[in-house]
């Protein structure tokens, strides 16, 4: 069964002038969000994005931008309390990914 | 274990050994070493012992998780040669094993990042398995003179935090990014480097999350102790102290949160983890707030608090498990929390009150 989360949310954002069509994005995304078709970059599925920020990372002429950073809400939470970038850090006690 | 004896020594004439990769040779674990150009190189076992078995079982429950870590460096696995493979993986000693155990019968060498032991996927997301430790990797290990390849494979999730133009660009090895389980390796080796949809789609299985569940239910009970110690104190001159149902009655909400919501979690409706974790937390409750007739006039308050407050904490810990699972996006989450969170709290702050003035009064 396919996990589903919430809708109209991501900020994944493909400018389709500049994708060369080279077909890393949509080998690098864990939940193909992206198919390639006519030669360029498409998206298909913007709410299986996760913001993993893959895409925007193997792109080689910087077509595709994301607020990439981790859904997980101890990450945020501690975010908010020390006006940090949420990160995965899960020294210590905390659990996260 | 044959060795095979490519290179000599690092210069005629002289005995020191150059180690390419610090290793222990009394780690069951490792099966012998191998001569190269670089150095020696420690080669690996693909049988897991139980010594393996146990260290892995610690840490799903929570123990010494951050500690469990291999040297980062390069490794062999059978008698690899110059034209072998080259697998990247991450220091944590769980995804090193996960990795070691698929293995059987392929020749290859294994290039381990320093992502203080963390796994594959979380590393490349706090950027800890990314370009800049992969390019000096390369070089510290003199992956160039051991293979004459250039070519790199890297498991699919860390491309959250390789950029393989830039690794080509500045080091000449290409990135192929291969399955995201180490389970497809093999096939994937041997079918000429080709990752299937199947290989490259991350899955969330019933037992991908099960072993999640350990962790979040031991760290879940951590924070319950605080709650236990307050019960105690209150119950020191409390008209009607908390008792082995009140005990039964929480917890059944840490494990509905921590435990149940997670297993069944595609089948709980609602797209919300706090949603989801808010509806079985409410089952549970209203179920055993039902079974003991805590809505009667007497107990009324206690009922009514137990409603409010439980499904609550169900609610938060589902909530966090957003963390573990492998396709919430931080947008998401953000938007969840801002919806979810102030219901959580002011739900579990009247319930608790309610709770208290049936307690103390």
């Amino acid at each position: 069964m396919k996990h589903k989360y919430l809708r109209n949310v991501a900020t994944l954002c493909l400018t389709a002038e500049k994708c060369i069509g080279c077909g890393r994005c949509a080998e690098v995304c864990p939940h193909s969000v992206f198919v390639i078709s006519g030669e360029k970059a498409v998206i298909k599925d913007i709410n299986s994005c996760m913001e993993c920020g893959a895409c925007a990372m193997n792109c080689p002429v910087k077509a595709i931008s994301v607020n990439a950073s981790v859904g997980c809400v101890a990450a945020i939470i501690k975010g908010w309390f020390t006006g940090s970038e949420p990160s995965c850090d899960c020294s210590g006690d905390g659990e996260c990914c | 274990m044959k060795m095979s004896e490519k290179g000599t020594c690092c210069c005629a004439g002289c005995c020191e050994e150059v180690l390419v990769t610090p290793y222990d040779e009394k780690d069951m674990w490792i099966a012998g070493k191998i001569r190269t150009q670089a150095g020696i190189v420690p080669v690996v076992s693909t049988e897991i012992c139980f010594k393996d078995r146990l260290g892995a079982w610690k840490v799903r429950w929570g123990i010494g998780r951050m500690n469990y870590r291999v040297s980062p460096g390069l490794y062999a696995v059978g008698t690899p040669d110059e034209s072998s493979p080259v697998l990247v993986s991450a220091n944590y000693k769980l995804t090193f094993d996960l990795l070691r155990k698929e293995l059987t019968g392929l020749d290859c060498w294994i290039l381990i990042l320093d992502t203080k032991g963390v796994n594959v996927w979380c590393a490349a997301g706090k950027g800890t398995f990314g370009t800049a430790e992969l390019i000096n990797r390369i070089a510290k290990t003199g992956l160039s003179q051991i293979v004459s390849h250039r070519r790199l494979i890297l498991p699919q999730l860390g491309a959250v935090g390789v950029s393989a133009h830039e690794v080509t660009r500045q080091t000449g090895f290409s990135v192929l990014y291969g399955p995201v389980r180490a389970k497809d390796i093999k096939t994937y080796v041997a079918s000429g480097y080709v990752a299937t949809e199947e290989m490259r789609t991350v899955k969330f299985t019933v037992r991908d999350r099960l072993v999640l569940t350990p962790v979040e239910m031991v760290q879940a009970i951590k924070i319950s102790l605080s709650v236990f110690g307050v019960m105690y104190l209150i119950n020191l001159f409390a008209a009607r102290p908390f008792g082995l149902k009140d005990f039964i009655a929480y917890i059944g909400a840490v494990i509905t949160g921590t435990v149940l919501t997670p297993l069944l979690l595609p089948l709980i409706p609602g797209r919300a983890f706090a949603f989801k974790g808010a509806l079985t937390g409410l089952i549970w409750t209203a179920a055993y707030v039902f079974h003991n007739n805590w809505l009667a006039p007497e107990s009324l308050l206690l009922g009514i608090g137990y409603l409010l407050a439980l499904p609550s904490i169900s609610a938060y810990l589902a909530m966090n498990f957003t963390g573990s699972s492998t396709y919430t996006s931080f947008s998401g989450v953000t938007k969840e929390m801002k919806i979810a969170l102030p219901i959580i709290i002011s739900s579990l702050l009247i319930g608790v009150v309610l709770l208290l003035i049936y307690r103390l009064a």
